[in-house]
């Protein structure tokens, strides 16, 4: 058994030291935020938080992730309660089909809790990693920055 | 004694000029200069990130301190625009500026020096026809004495010798052309080649290997750790595309260079590929042998073939068959899969610096030339867990000891 902390909370979960996070998170804890997209961390579908920084969850084993915090798209908030990412996403209607968005989301959360008043070349740079084959890239840019100025009257969201 | 060192030191100014008008200079001309200009890697240094290209302002790091790159567009105020073709060949050949400054020899100058009279003059048409740029000179953070410049002509004295390309008659057109470009405007030594105390390249130590940028410039004479010998074919592949299959990925400082390389003629990079492999030597056939071992097995999928005893008790070879090995051991051909380690020369190689730099910050794509990617694993990996890795990769791949002081490298790259 392994222990991971996701969102906050602990999970024992039954899997081999060298299973990728990002299937733990799918098949074991039913987090399926993060999506499977090339699965050789070169897409960004799978991005989630680990310790505040952006990863590929398709390519980390959870032998490297003990005693470490993982923070998934259902971490930034609720359908009810969502979160400034994830309403400033809602409010700019930045996804087409949506596959690419939580990665999206987790890249420009994690920029956005280094530095919150980042700038736009910034945001295309480290975006520029995760990839959207619908082309919603200037939707998403909006949402991001609308979430630069969501998250400066917001409470922030628990990472 | 002084006095007479500074009279030693004193250079005169050249009389600026008037910028000349662009359509003063022949185009066949300018656009061998941008050949030239990209064949000399100059836009790497004298562009700052995110900047523009010539404007300088980006910061060198030296054993010494920071040193930051001029702007070298023709603005008249900031950049190079009152120069005269005197003042650049002067500063080409002997490191002087316009005013008559000794300049620090981060601007490699003991390679330029070398240059054709030629290739200086339509080196000066191109960039006398790019867009100025204002852009002032930021301040080079040397300590106190490194910041006196009539200083630098004691260096000069020790260690500098102005002079020009003497073709060997023992060689080749093709192979001399090559030595010309390798030694003067490609100066592949100011990395290549390791650097005394002071800074001047040891003169008997040619490509012998040295360190850039918190990078590490592998030697690539006949001390060449590469798995795979580099012959000509495989190392023009290299500097024209940025990697090859067998030999993996050019990045870090060398990353800029072969961008530049990308567009000049092939037949420069011909005849550097066989000046440089001249110079690695033949390989001896046991070590040809090996090679030829190394790329059948590197040509197999053998993922998730790793033993599970292995497994269980070395925490290196989990990471390894974990995170590494699907991509590493996919039989996949560079550049879509990810090069068999036992090819790689940051595993076998002298220094630790490059792979831990890899392993943490992985191959970025881009977006300007099309290279094989990586995701880094710096956020993940514990420096204890890191350390694993490299034990494992380097006795099951390179059969070598562990590199010494691999923390030491590993806390740098942190």
């Amino acid at each position: 058994m392994m222990e991971l902390k996701v969102n906050g909370r602990v999970h024992s979960v039954d899997a081999a030291p060298d299973t990728p996070l990002l299937y733990v998170l799918r098949d074991d804890l039913q987090l399926n935020a993060a999506k499977y997209g090339c699965g050789l961390g070169q897409c960004g579908a799978c991005t989630v938080i680990v310790d505040g920084e952006a990863v590929f969850s398709c390519v980390i084993p959870i032998l490297l992730l003990q005693g470490k915090e993982i923070t998934t798209v259902e971490g930034l908030g609720s359908i009810d309660q969502p979160g400034p990412m994830q309403r400033a996403f809602i409010e700019e209607q930045a996804a087409q089909c949506g596959y690419c968005i939580p990665g999206m989301m987790m890249r420009a959360q994690a920029l956005l809790q280094k530095n919150p008043l980042v700038s736009d070349e910034e945001i295309r740079r480290t975006l520029e990693q995760n990839l959207c084959r619908c082309g919603t890239h200037m939707r998403i840019l909006r949402a991001v920055r609308r979430a630069v100025q969501l998250m400066q009257v917001a409470t922030p969201a628990r990472t | 004694m002084i006095a007479a060192f500074l009279a030693f030191a004193w250079r005169s100014a050249v009389e600026p000029i008037e910028p000349p008008a662009a359509s003063g200079f022949d185009r066949s001309l300018i656009r061998h200069g941008a050949e030239l200009a990209a064949l000399g890697d100059c836009s790497a240094c004298h562009t700052a990130r995110e900047g523009r290209v010539f404007a300088g302002g980006r910061p060198i790091g030296t054993p010494f301190g920071t040193i930051y790159s001029t702007n070298i567009t023709p603005d008249p105020s900031t950049g190079i625009g009152r120069w005269s073709q005197v003042a650049f060949t002067r500063a080409m050949r002997e490191g002087v500026d316009r005013n008559g400054r000794h300049l620090y020899p981060a601007f490699p100058y003991d390679h330029f020096t070398l240059i054709s009279d030629a290739d200086i003059k339509a080196l000066y048409a191109y960039l006398m026809t790019r867009q100025p740029i204002q852009a002032p000179a930021h301040a080079n953070e040397l300590p106190f004495p490194l910041n006196v410049r009539p200083l630098l002509a004691g260096w000069k004295l020790l260690f500098f010798r102005e002079g020009r390309y003497r073709a060997d008659s023992g060689h080749d057109s093709t192979w001399n052309r090559g030595a010309y470009l390798a030694a003067g405007l490609a100066h592949c030594g100011a990395c290549h080649t390791p650097r005394n105390r002071l800074g001047a390249e040891k003169d008997n130590r040619l490509f012998g290997g040295g360190d850039s940028e918190n990078w590490h410039a592998y030697a690539i004479n006949t001390e060449s750790q590469s798995p795979v010998p580099w012959d000509a074919s495989a190392l023009q592949f290299y500097l024209r595309n940025g990697w090859h299959a067998l030999h993996g990925v050019a990045r870090g400082p060398m990353a800029p260079v072969v961008e530049n390389l990308a567009g000049v003629p092939e037949t420069d990079l011909v005849a550097i590929a066989a000046y440089v492999v001249s110079v690695m030597g033949n390989p001896t056939p046991a070590r040809l042998q090996r090679a030829a071992g190394l790329t059948a097995t590197a040509s197999r999928n053998t993922a998730g073939s790793s033993p599970q005893s292995a497994l269980a008790n070395d925490v290196g070879a989990t990471i390894y068959a974990a995170a590494c090995a699907s991509c590493h051991e996919s039989g996949q051909p560079l550049p879509f899969g990810g090069i068999n380690l036992a090819l790689s020369i940051d595993v076998s190689g002298e220094e630790p610096t490059n792979l831990i730099h890899v392993v943490l910050d992985g191959l970025p794509a881009t977006g300007e030339v099309q290279i094989p990617i990586m995701p880094g694993f710096a956020s993940t990996l514990s420096d204890r867990q890191l350390l694993a890795l490299l034990t494992y990769l380097r006795a099951r791949f390179a059969g070598k000891p562990l590199w010494n002081d691999v923390g030491k490298s590993i806390g740098d790259a942190r």
